[in-house]
């Protein structure tokens, strides 16, 4: 940098996560930025931290279900010598497991069944899943795609941040205090009478109420980013898919949570007041409470979802060094599946309406395949005739295509009502769900968190390592979850602590899937731990990227770009753009490259 | 523009004409071109934000409406508690409240800052008003005959088994409307203390009067529905 740059203000600017020296200092420093970078690498470690809560919880959930409970005959001799028959129950595994550690008190194993599938329910939802991708990479990347220095409202952002931790308290004291079994749903009225005499259920309600904002302020947030601080030269389609995709998360957050708050508002009013509104008892509507929740919890699968497709259309066209194909179908498909999503929460309530209602649901919900088709479709032609690099985020790419179409797909028979009234309440559904959050949300997390991670730490990881958790955890989730769309079709319903003894043989193999599963999750924590302590350095454009954040430093530096960016190629222009900081030693490109004139 | 404005800047104390929060001295924030795109921006979120509000009140419409239906007799019975005149005077009130309200945001425009300041203690007293009026001449009254929300209705003259449910919507709307009123005045209550402090408001920079306007027209559109389905209708 010369002289003159320093007299402009661009001088020697240290990396994002240079900070002053001292461990006080910098913790200081850390609560109190307003850097979007800083935030979402806080939000990055709290979201992965309340992932392994919830899946802790699931560890256990599966662990109970390694076998059935029975009650068996045991003989032994009393003291007379006589032979004494008494019963014994068997196979409540949880129950030992917590009697060893002391913790059981007096509950019985289905009890803590029930609390463990709630905790690991409402912790992946309202503190994992729903702020995951767009909290965490969405605002690190979301303005340095856009060629921005920050957020549009970058206190606001620390603010949810904020908000978060406090909603997250909550949760946590909640389940410190015993947890709660009303299922993630809360449904009423045994969601409002349980454990009457508790603060459990309130906290645990208040947690997802206050975590609401959190979300709602976020969504806002990164709206008027994008409407307001594209840099120079981007039009609305200039856009990198994932700001499509994490804009259209966006709306469904501003528009879909305000319903929730309301509905949890009513719902502790209900419990605290005894105010009726859903409680039949008094006349009023649990049905009531049932649309309202699904009016918002339907909606929010696809805030889950749609920043998850945004990272396949990066990861797949980067990987494959291939212009990525149909950039409209695919953004457009985002804003129609944002758009549908508010018309479809009637189909988790079939049996709780009307003849009619169920129809013009079920026809509502097929309309979301369509959109997602297209970007399916999209992605597949992408990668047709593309020089693919088979790393690790590209795998998890193609993994995702791979799980997430089956989940879509079984979605088909759970929105036909024939099939529905057989299918429903049944592992078929659990199986379907976690087909598309794990196999498509995570594992796209995943795949985005590797592809990005060289640029968010400026190291790069172990690719061998990662590779060998990527395996890890395609055989683990696969073995787990298609297991139990055998378990759901032969009849076995969700929620249920205990079984007829038919059903042991899948349930263990799909108990043994998740340790393979949580294996390859431990994997990837390491790769990531030994990355940070000894990886190498990462270069400013590993795989050679052309959106704004590969012409960043790695990582990048506080204020993101030397100089405001001036955008003159498409983000996907592989055949015609030499990627920034590309040195020949480091991968080949497109033959064509920076023939063409800008 | 010098003849709209009623403030001399030499009637000005140099160390509120000096402060960087004066509005002759705002700066953008630093990722902003211009001042004018930050303005945009946050007005473009409080829309936003006001967006948000409107849903979270769609929930408890939407509840009344089901009521309603179910419940036809204890609704009528209900609205006939209600003393319209209240309401009436209370919608007055805010009304008002929101004429103020915007003649701040175009005092701030035109630089006038006294007429700023005034207009907005105007609209300060206003929501103290409605909020007395409210509980003086309602809750405490009806709560007071047992006329509360759920369980603890205790009203003996109830002619419908459902009429704690109409009282625990009519809590709940006018409950959470009347905490808007109170959040919408201690906005204000900010932008006095500002505009007095550092005169942080004129032709160039008024956000936060523009955003505390629009939340508090807000706030009114609110009562304005509220008001004809509770008291009104039967």
């Amino acid at each position: 940098m010369s002289t003159l740059d320093a007299h402009a203000g661009h001088h020697e600017e240290g990396s994002y996560l240079s900070g002053p020296p001292g461990i006080m200092a910098k913790i200081w420093q850390w609560a109190t930025t307003v850097d979007h970078k800083k935030i979402g690498v806080m939000y990055l470690f709290a979201v992965l931290f309340m992932f392994f809560v919830g899946g802790m919880a699931a560890l256990l959930v599966r662990y109970e279900l390694i076998d059935p409970m029975r009650d068996v005959m045991v003989q032994t001799v009393d003291a007379n010598g006589d032979l004494v028959e008494t019963t014994a129950t068997q196979g409540e595994n949880l129950k030992d497991l917590f009697q060893g550690l002391g913790m059981a008190g007096d509950l019985t194993g289905t009890q803590i069944y029930n609390r463990a599938f709630t905790l690991h329910g409402a912790v992946m939802v309202f503190m994992f899943i729903v702020p995951s991708i767009p909290a965490s990479l969405g605002n690190f990347f979301l303005p340095v795609m856009l060629g921005a220095k920050d957020v549009a409202f970058p206190r606001l952002n620390l603010l949810s941040w904020y908000i978060y931790l406090f909603g997250s308290t909550f949760g946590i004291l909640s389940i410190l205090m015993g947890g709660v079994d009303t299922g993630w749903t809360f449904y009423t009225p045994y969601s409002t009478t349980t454990d009457a005499d508790h603060w459990r259920v309130v906290l645990m309600v208040t947690a997802a109420f206050i975590l609401g904002f959190s979300s709602i302020l976020t969504g806002l947030n990164f709206v008027v980013t994008v409407h307001k601080l594209r840099a120079p030269g981007m039009g609305w389609f200039d856009m990198p898919l994932f700001i499509w995709a994490v804009y259209a998360t966006s709306i469904i957050q501003v528009l879909a949570t305000p319903v929730i708050g309301i509905t949890l508002l009513l719902l502790i009013f209900e419990r605290i007041m005894n105010i009726g509104i859903f409680d039949p008892a008094m006349g009023g509507d649990p049905v009531l409470y049932q649309h309202f929740f699904w009016f918002y919890s339907h909606p929010v699968v696809y805030v889950m979802i749609l920043p998850a497709m945004g990272i396949i259309s990066e990861l797949l066209a980067v990987h494959a060094r291939k212009h990525i194909f149909g950039y409209r179908a695919i953004a457009f498909s985002s804003l129609g599946i944002a758009g549908v999503s508010f018309l479809v929460w009637g189909h988790h309530i079939f049996t709780a309406m009307g003849e009619l209602a169920a129809v013009l649901f079920s026809g509502l919900t097929f309309l979301v395949a369509i959109p997602t088709a297209i970007k399916v479709f999209n992605w597949i032609a992408t990668l047709y005739k593309g020089s693919i690099v088979l790393n690790t985020p590209m795998c998890y790419g193609l993994m995702f295509l791979f799980t997430f179409s089956i989940g879509g797909l079984t979605g088909l028979p759970l929105a036909t009502l024939a099939t529905d009234l057989h299918l429903h309440d049944s592992y078929f559904v659990v199986a379907h769900f976690h087909y598309v959050m794990m196999g498509g949300t995570v594992i796209a997390f995943l795949g985005g968190i590797h592809h990005w991670w060289p640029k968010m730490f400026g190291k790069m990881y172990s690719e061998p390592g990662a590779l060998i958790g990527m395996a890890l955890v395609f055989i683990g989730f696969n073995v787990t979850f298609f297991t139990q769309f055998f378990l759901g079709t032969q009849g076995m319903p969700r929620r249920y602590a205990n079984y007829v003894d038919e059903f042991q043989f899948l349930h263990q193999i799909s108990t043994y899937g998740s340790w393979i599963l949580g294996l390859g999750m431990f994997v990837h924590l390491a790769v990531f731990i030994h990355s940070l302590v000894a990886g190498e350095k990462a270069p400013a454009n590993p795989w050679g990227g052309l959106t704004l954040e590969w012409e960043c430093e790695s990582p990048p530096i506080e204020h993101n770009f030397h100089h405001e960016p001036i955008v003159k190629h498409g983000p996907y222009d592989f055949e015609t753009t030499v990627p920034p900081h590309w040195d020949p030693k480091d991968y080949p490109i497109h033959p064509d490259a920076g023939k063409a004139t800008h | 523009m010098s003849t709209m404005t009623d403030t001399n800047p030499t009637d000005v104390p140099q160390s509120i004409l000096k402060s960087p929060k004066h509005w002759r001295n705002r700066i953008a924030g630093h990722h902003w071109r211009t001042g004018d795109e930050e303005f945009d921006a946050a007005k473009l979120g409080m829309w936003l934000f006001l967006t948000t509000e409107v849903l979270l009140f769609a929930g408890i419409f939407c509840g009344y409406a089901v009521f309603r239906m179910m419940y036809p007799e204890a609704w009528a019975n209900g609205s006939h508690y209600l003393d319209w005149r209240f309401g009436a005077a209370n919608t007055a009130v805010l009304l008002l409240s929101s004429w103020t309200a915007a003649n701040a945001v175009r005092c701030a425009q035109l630089d006038k800052q006294f007429w700023l300041r005034v207009n907005i203690i105007i609209t300060i007293v206003c929501a103290a008003l409605f909020i007395f009026i409210k509980l003086k001449f309602e809750y405490m009254v009806k709560l007071g005959e047992g006329k509360a929300p759920g369980t603890f209705f205790s009203y003996p003259y109830a002619q419908d088994p459902h009429e704690p449910l109409w009282w625990s919507l009519y809590y709940i709307g006018t409950g959470i409307h009347a905490a808007h009123v109170i959040i919408g005045a201690a906005l204000f209550g900010v932008v006095l203390y500002y505009a007095k402090r550092y005169q942080a408001y004129g032709p160039t920079q008024y956000t936060l009067v523009e955003n505390a306007a629009l939340y508090w027209h807000l706030v009114d559109l609110v009562w304005i529905f509220l008001f004809p389905l509770l008291y009104l209708i039967h």
